[in-house]
């Protein structure tokens, strides 16, 4: 005997807002599924009005945007939730970093006002700590990275081994000196399949032998519109931002 | 110890360990932050408790009886409790090379710094994760050999109702409900060290075991007879009790724990929060421990459950909520209680669940009224025995008629496929009665049809092999070996497979019968067991309870070895029955089960008498309300419409602090 989906009134969306967090500190161990059912719960605690799918089980509408790797920490990650009743996005992102664990922080909400949100997360700003590494050890093999056209490496996926060019989507390199460590930052184009920060390493190692004694500690310190001289990102919330400045003008 | 040892002590460990994550698998289990965890200053505490759930974090997260000891302790101003779990072999490798210690993962501290050391064991197979964490926590693993700077190792859970097989490894053993046996032991403890630790690790061990509520095993010597079997166990000093009590908890609505249900950022088994709508279980079904042990029934009130129940969702953000206990259909309000929260939650996204696996067609009314919006997939029953006789034997009183018509109302109500929990190897057990649960399932099938008139429906029949436990009227049965069992679960799956009509609708699952054999021996083995758990540890054995982890030959070839010499082995603590003379490891250890009811019962059991219910039926004079001098809690309270109330604020555990037992 069949059973049809209950009928329901499913509340439509009225709002749109776009949430800009942080994974610090030993949550940056978390999955990217880890934060999923964290910020469901986290959706609930705080009472937001979440608007929902229909059928038999309803899901809220949450949207995420490409997540750093478990173990990187991150400044800037970006997610996207339907609402069934206006909200101040201030009081959102209060209440939402009260009901999420302390390391899982809310940066800043706002309300979508702009279309294609994803597509302007064009590259990352990765911060690689090298620990026990001279900063001049670091910028010679920099420097022989961006030397190169294409530096395949390879990484184990779910399909098995993967060979792609970890040289490519690196736009910039720059070293500085930091504390007991030696501090890559790396402006790095949003390609497919990605090229993460432990790609970027391994490109090292390949042309230049970079092996840091540790593991290094990753953050990803923005995502944004790459800056047309390339050597930074923009904010990619300045669209949405920029219906409410004129409003107010 | 020096001044610098107690300075140093309670420091984070996590700098060390940090390096080693990005190495291992699912690195967030180690990290804790969970939300409603609790973190406090060290040296404010003066008995610090670190409680381990001996298995995965994914496994011992989400543990109630963990987490309402941990917010128990914390509650109190002079202690604090943090947490540990066992430790996978991936980071357990890069452990001991990088000499990190085993820590918590509150404050990540290392666990040998504690005063305490509380392991719950749900199941013995979680005794060699116990050794490991010992190990790798740089703590003795015999108790005999640890000093004044060594926590207390102390065992609870259902499993130390015979913590004869780990008394070497352990220091104390408490039988029963926790809450107010950690009080009791944090008082002792905080006193003791006041005092300036009089008489030093034996001082504390001496005034623990004289509550009578507490063992400590070293105080107890076994001598043993020349067959083999136990001539008696005597206290080794005059002040110590021959008998030691289990602790019940009577008021469980002033006991309203957790209040901060803990929310893991790692997956866990349990993605829900827990409500415990009572304790204890008077079915009386002779295999069952957790019902003999927890006797006697405790029940949680309507408005205690449903203010557990709201303010345990507010604080976690879970949608879902399950009303446990060892059969959630016998709460004697349940009607109301779930008539109640299905309308208070109505058109939310919460959900509710019962764990029940009651054979009755007001079981099935219950989880209609929960899944009122929701999807009707399956539903639950166990029968445990195939056959009429069977389940006379092990007093589980359903008739074929009585799951005919169950499952008959389950489809109809929309309910698409029923699963069926059997045991196999049950006492008095032949072929015949584990082939009649293949003609059970097909008859399921066909009431099914006809009910729904549709061919799809389905039936999975689940069957777990029978492991005799102590302080059960089946603690003298013969276990069945291994291959019997097997070869049993192989003709009941050939007999399902056989008949084409049904074959397909009707699923199995079961597990070989080797498993089985070393929980046994663990459940029912005496001390000289001891040293077959540590040589099967030093063989490797992890995580006994993960299938992939698992070795039967590596605990075959340790109890050949641990055992050499003796005159007693495997299949001596395994297949053998014992006679009512035989003095069992267990028998100093009380659970308030009388023994002569015990034996009764299991006197009943081979002429295939049952016994109802005493709940709802006079007493059986099984002992535990006359020895305790209580009674059976049921309601009804006269509620039945549930106005919002408040979980309590206030702590049971102030009043309990100041009232140490001299």
């Amino acid at each position: 005997m069949a059973r049809l989906a209950p009928v329901r009134d499913v509340a439509p969306t009225v709002q749109r807002l776009r949430l800009q967090y942080a994974k610090r500190g030993r949550l940056r161990f978390s999955s990217h599924r880890d934060f999923q059912r964290a910020l469901e719960r986290a959706l609930r605690r705080a009472e937001i009005p979440m608007a929902f799918s229909a059928g038999f089980s309803p899901h809220p509408k949450v949207s995420y945007a490409n997540s750093a790797p478990t173990g990187v920490a991150s400044e800037a990650e970006y997610v996207e939730i339907g609402v069934t009743e206006r909200c101040d996005p201030a009081a959102v992102r209060a209440a939402l970093d009260e009901a999420l664990p302390p390391g899982l922080d809310i940066v800043e909400v706002v309300e979508a006002n702009s279309p294609d949100f994803v597509q302007r997360l064009e590259a990352s700003i990765w911060q690689i700590e090298l620990p026990g590494v001279g900063v001049a050890e670091v910028e010679i093999a920099a420097q022989k990275l961006l030397a190169q056209e294409v530096v395949t490496v390879e990484r184990l996926t779910k399909n098995g081994v993967r060979a792609f060019d970890a040289r490519g989507p690196v736009v910039s390199l720059l070293v500085e000196p930091g504390p007991g460590c030696a501090i890559l930052k790396a402006v790095v184009r949003h390609a497919t399949p990605s090229v993460r920060p432990d790609d970027v390493l391994n490109a090292l190692r390949q042309v230049a032998g970079l092996v840091p004694p540790a593991p290094p500690r990753v953050t990803r310190l923005a995502q944004g519109p790459l800056d047309p001289v390339g050597s930074t990102v923009g904010d990619p919330f300045s669209p949405d931002r920029a219906p409410l400045a004129a409003a107010k003008t | 110890m020096t001044v610098s040892d107690i300075a140093r002590r309670g420091e984070s460990v996590f700098d060390q360990l940090e390096l080693l994550l990005p190495l291992v698998n699912k690195p967030i289990q180690y990290v804790g932050g969970e939300l409603n965890a609790t973190l406090k200053v060290w040296d404010d505490a003066q008995v610090h408790w670190v409680l381990m759930y001996p298995d995965a974090y994914e496994v011992g997260a989400p543990n109630q009886g963990v987490q309402i000891l941990y917010e128990v302790i914390n509650e109190r101003a002079d202690a604090l409790a943090e947490r540990t779990y066992a430790i996978w072999p991936d980071l357990e490798a890069l452990m001991r090379d990088a000499k990190v210690p085993q820590f918590t993962v509150d404050g990540h501290r290392p666990v040998g710094d504690f005063d305490l050391f509380g392991l719950s064991f749900s199941t013995e197979l979680g005794y060699t994760n116990m050794l490991s964490a010992l190990s790798l926590a740089n703590i003795p693993l015999l108790a005999r050999d640890r000093d004044d700077t060594h926590p207390i190792v102390i065992a609870g859970g259902h499993a130390a109702f015979n913590p004869e097989p780990i008394s070497d490894f352990i220091d104390a053993a408490v039988l029963g409900d926790g809450e107010e046996a950690v009080l009791l032991i944090t008082d002792l403890t905080r006193d003791w060290k006041q005092a300036g630790r009089p008489g030093g690790r034996t001082g504390l061990l001496l005034k623990l075991a004289m509550t009578g509520m507490i063992y400590v095993p070293a105080f107890y010597e076994v001598e043993y007879l020349p067959d083999g079997r136990i001539q008696r166990v005597t206290p080794t000093r005059p002040e110590v009790p021959w008998r030691v009590r289990k602790h019940t908890l009577m008021d469980l609505d002033s006991w309203p724990y957790p209040k901060q249900p803990l929310v893991p950022l790692a997956e866990t088994v349990h993605e829900r929060m827990s409500v415990e709508i009572f304790r204890g279980c008077t079915r009386g079904c002779r295999f069952c421990q957790a019902g003999m042990i927890t006797r006697p029934v405790r029940e949680r009130s309507i408005t205690g459950i449903a203010a557990m129940v709201e303010n345990g969702l507010k604080k976690t953000g879970y949608e879902e909520v399950g009303l446990l206990s060892l059969s959630s259909a016998d709460h004697s309000e349940i009607a109301d209680v779930a008539r109640n929260l299905a309308d208070r939650y109505e058109g939310s996204q919460i959900s509710l669940s019962l764990p029940s696996t009651r054979v009755d067609a007001f079981n099935v009314d219950l989880a209609n009224e929960l899944s009122r919006n929701g999807r009707r997939s399956g539903l639950t029953f166990a029968p445990e025995g195939g056959s009429e006789r069977m389940r006379k034997v092990i007093n589980k009183q359903v008739t074929e008629e009585d799951l005919i018509r169950t499952v008959t109302t389950a489809y109809s109500a929309g309910w698409r496929q029923v699963k069926l929990y059997f045991m196999c190897g049950l006492p008095t057990e032949t072929d015949d009665d584990v082939l009649q649960i293949a003609q059970l399932a097909r008859d399921v099938i066909k009431a099914g049809r006809a009910a729904t008139g549709s061919r799809d429906i389905r039936c999975t029949v689940s069957i777990g092999g029978f492991v005799p436990k102590p302080h059960t009227p089946f603690q003298w049965a013969a276990q069945l070996d291994h291959e019997t069992t097997d070869a049993r679960l192989a003709k009941l799956r050939d007999a399902i497979r056989a008949d084409r009509n049904y074959g397909k609708a009707i699923g199995i699952r079961y597990h070989d019968g080797k498993p089985g054999i070393v929980e046994g021996l663990l459940s029912r083995g005496d001390r000289r067991v001891g040293a077959v758990i540590l040589a099967a540890w030093q063989d490797g054995a992890r995580f006994d309870g993960w299938s992939e982890h698992f070795s039967y030959d590596r605990w075959m070839s340790a109890a050949e070895r641990a055992l050499d010499g003796q005159v007693v082995d495997v299949n001596w603590y395994t297949i053998r029955e014992r006679t009512k003379t035989e003095v069992l490891p267990w028998d100093h250890l009380d659970s308030g089960l009388d023994s002569e009811w015990l034996w009764e019962d299991w006197q009943a059991a081979l002429d295939e008498v049952a016994i109802d219910d005493c709940r709802w039926t006079p007493c059986f004079d099984c002992g535990v309300c006359d020895q305790m001098d209580t009674q059976i809690q049921v309601g009804p309270t006269g509620v039945t419409d549930l106005p919002m109330p408040k979980v309590p604020m206030h702590s049971p555990v102030a009043e309990q602090t100041s009232q140490a037992p001299s």
